[in-house]
């Protein structure tokens, strides 16, 4: 299997991921530099770690976006569950088109048009029904998970487009209803896909910045928002502390989350030869009696 | 319960299917509704800051008031021609940039060792992991006058001066291929590595030599993996407003910058509404090209 030059796609290769890497990899190395110059080296040292810790309106804002994130991904891997499973599942019906391209578009919309559009809907809603009172938490949640779960629609889609829907026919030939076969077949087996998921629309949340813009109250300033305002000002060391920080913990989750799915399939792998070698077992000593 | 809903002649599947779609209608397609409605609204100083659309006079009259004038202004001032104009050749360029580097990219991937490919793969998606406000501000730090690359050409007596390079449209063009890279190599990816390689081979077999083969065969078969790269990278970038403003010059016009600037700066809610509208009437057709290059796709793999 040679086509094409081997050493032409090591340099694509190469260089690509130099691209993507090299500009983290300066924020992270730099997060240790003493010098307030955050281009200019000026010796190891963690100082800027420990001014971050201090602030407190840094503090304040990661604290709101880590919960809106983990409330909003949540709900969004439910509905988006939802979601994946109808476009998936349900074979075609009357507006099956209109939502398939409700769950695309927000994937690509402009953020600026999502979140305008939001916020519009939000202060009209207000006027007609008296809810939600003024925008703040609630606003921010409902925004990620409208922007968040279209991506786990996608992915839920995807995987259970790849997977074998006789295992789901066999329960329901057994009798089993439709509630029980997706808990009990379709959920352990589409798992990881929500775990990726629910990744995914954590990070996105914790990222988001112009939807949030739209959408939050004077007292309600997420991470993304105080970064943002303190970046347009020029680089400061403390951010890169922090970044460095978030890729931390991006980097630890990825691998732990690969660890743990490569156990599962190797211990399936283990599982299925056990059975198989128990299975001839039986066989043989059939034979022989 | 069961008996319930059986009694509202409502089926299950119904009922799941009601689900996200009522949130979707509520959260995403509703809004662009009331979007619509306040373009054509007047300004005022007040919260909202724009007047009804609807008015009661009393003798159940209802008055309906458009004002065509937000789009009237749109089209006059050419602010806001130049912004799109200019959103427009940026995202066309910086997607073009994106194929260019992303093609190579996902086709050596797909050619690659299997075990390979996944460590590979996971490297091209391990970004969108991580702040995409956080990577674009790793940029200013390399781009700016006394920044990575100006002081290391100083040092090595390249040049005197520092280059101007945070602050321009070069800068906004790295931002964007560098935020929306893997955005390109994924459906690229997916699509290079289901191709037939025996395909490539018969041609071989048949005399035509590497390059004959990647341009008649591999590139054509492609054709849907880059589409949908090339949707996915230009539809978000028209509409940009981070990139611009934090790596991109003051003035530079782009569109997303010019509606954040109405809403947030002017508070012209209307012309705010206008803008967006007019943003989204010219990205529907490619959005909709999205939507049926996506579809196509999964349910081809899922048939054979």
């Amino acid at each position: 299997m040679n086509h094409g030059r081997p050493w032409f796609r090591m340099t694509s290769l190469f260089l690509g991921f130099a691209f993507l890497y090299i500009p983290v990899m300066l924020l992270v190395i730099y997060s240790f530099n003493n010098s307030r110059l955050v281009t200019v080296w000026g010796g190891f040292s963690t100082r800027w770690y420990g001014e971050l810790l201090r602030n407190e309106q840094i503090l304040n804002a990661a604290w709101l976006s880590v919960e809106v994130a983990a409330i909003s991904a949540s709900l969004a891997v439910a509905l988006g569950t939802v979601a994946g499973l109808v476009l998936a599942r349900f074979g075609p019906f009357k507006g099956r088109t209109l939502l398939s391209g409700l769950t695309t578009a927000p994937l690509v919309m402009p953020e600026v048009i999502t979140g305008l559009s939001l916020l519009l809907l939000f202060v009209t809603m207000e006027q007609v029904i008296g809810w939600p009172a003024g925008r703040g938490m609630t606003t921010i949640v409902i925004s990620h998970i409208t922007l968040t779960m279209a991506y786990v629609t996608v992915i839920v889609q995807s995987r259970l487009a790849q997977m074998d829907d006789s295992l789901e026919e066999a329960a329901m030939d057994l009798g089993a209803r439709p509630l029980k076969v997706f808990f009990l077949i379709t959920l352990p087996i589409i798992a990881p896909a929500l775990m990726s998921g629910w990744l995914l629309a954590f990070t996105l949340s914790l990222d988001d910045l112009v939807i949030t813009s739209f959408v939050a109250g004077p007292g309600s300033s997420t991470l993304p928002m105080v970064i943002f305002s303190k970046v347009r000002l020029g680089v400061s060391p403390d951010i890169n502390a922090l970044a460095t920080i978030l890729v931390a913990v991006v980097a630890v989750g990825v691998v732990v989350a690969g660890y743990t799915m490569t156990r599962q399939q190797k211990q399936k792998e283990r599982d299925a030869q056990m059975a198989l070698a128990a299975n001839q077992q039986m066989i043989e000593s059939v034979k022989k009696g | 319960m069961k008996s319930l809903l059986k009694r509202l002649g409502l089926e299950g599947r119904t009922v799941v299917t009601a689900i996200p779609y009522l949130w979707l209608l509520l959260f995403f397609l509703i809004p662009f509704v009331i979007v619509l409605k306040i373009s054509f609204s007047t300004s005022q100083i007040a919260m909202p800051p724009y007047e009804p659309l609807l008015h009661w006079t009393g003798d159940k009259v209802m008055q309906i008031k458009l004002n065509l004038g937000n789009f009237a202004f749109l089209v006059e001032d050419d602010l806001y021609w130049r912004a799109y104009l200019n959103s427009i050749k940026v995202a066309a360029v910086s997607t073009i940039l994106c194929l260019l580097i992303g093609y190579p990219m996902a086709y050596a991937m797909a050619r690659s060792n299997p075990s390979t490919r996944n460590i590979l793969l996971l490297l091209v998606a391990l970004p969108f992991f991580t702040s995409f406000l956080l990577r674009v501000y790793a940029w200013i730090g390399i781009l700016k006058n006394n920044g990575f690359i100006n002081n290391a050409l100083i040092s090595l007596g390249l040049i005197d001066q520092p280059i101007q390079m945070l602050q321009t449209d070069f800068a906004v063009y790295i931002g964007i291929v560098y935020s929306y890279l893997p955005f390109m190599i994924m459906p690229l990816y997916a699509n290079l590595e289901k191709m037939d390689l025996t395909l490539l081979e018969a041609a071989a077999d048949l005399g035509s030599r590497p390059w004959q083969g990647f341009l008649k065969i591999t590139l054509p078969l492609s054709k849907p993996g880059i589409i949908a790269g090339c949707l996915l990278v230009f539809i978000p970038a028209v509409g940009e407003f981070v990139i611009p403003s934090l790596l991109g010059d003051p003035g530079m016009l782009m569109i997303g910058k010019v509606l954040w600037t109405e809403f947030f700066n002017n508070r012209d809610w209307p012309v705010a509404s206008a803008v967006a509208i007019a943003l989204l009437l010219f990205l529907v057709i490619p959005i909709m090209f999205l939507d049926r290059a996506q579809n196509a796709e999964p349910e081809e793999g899922g048939r054979k």
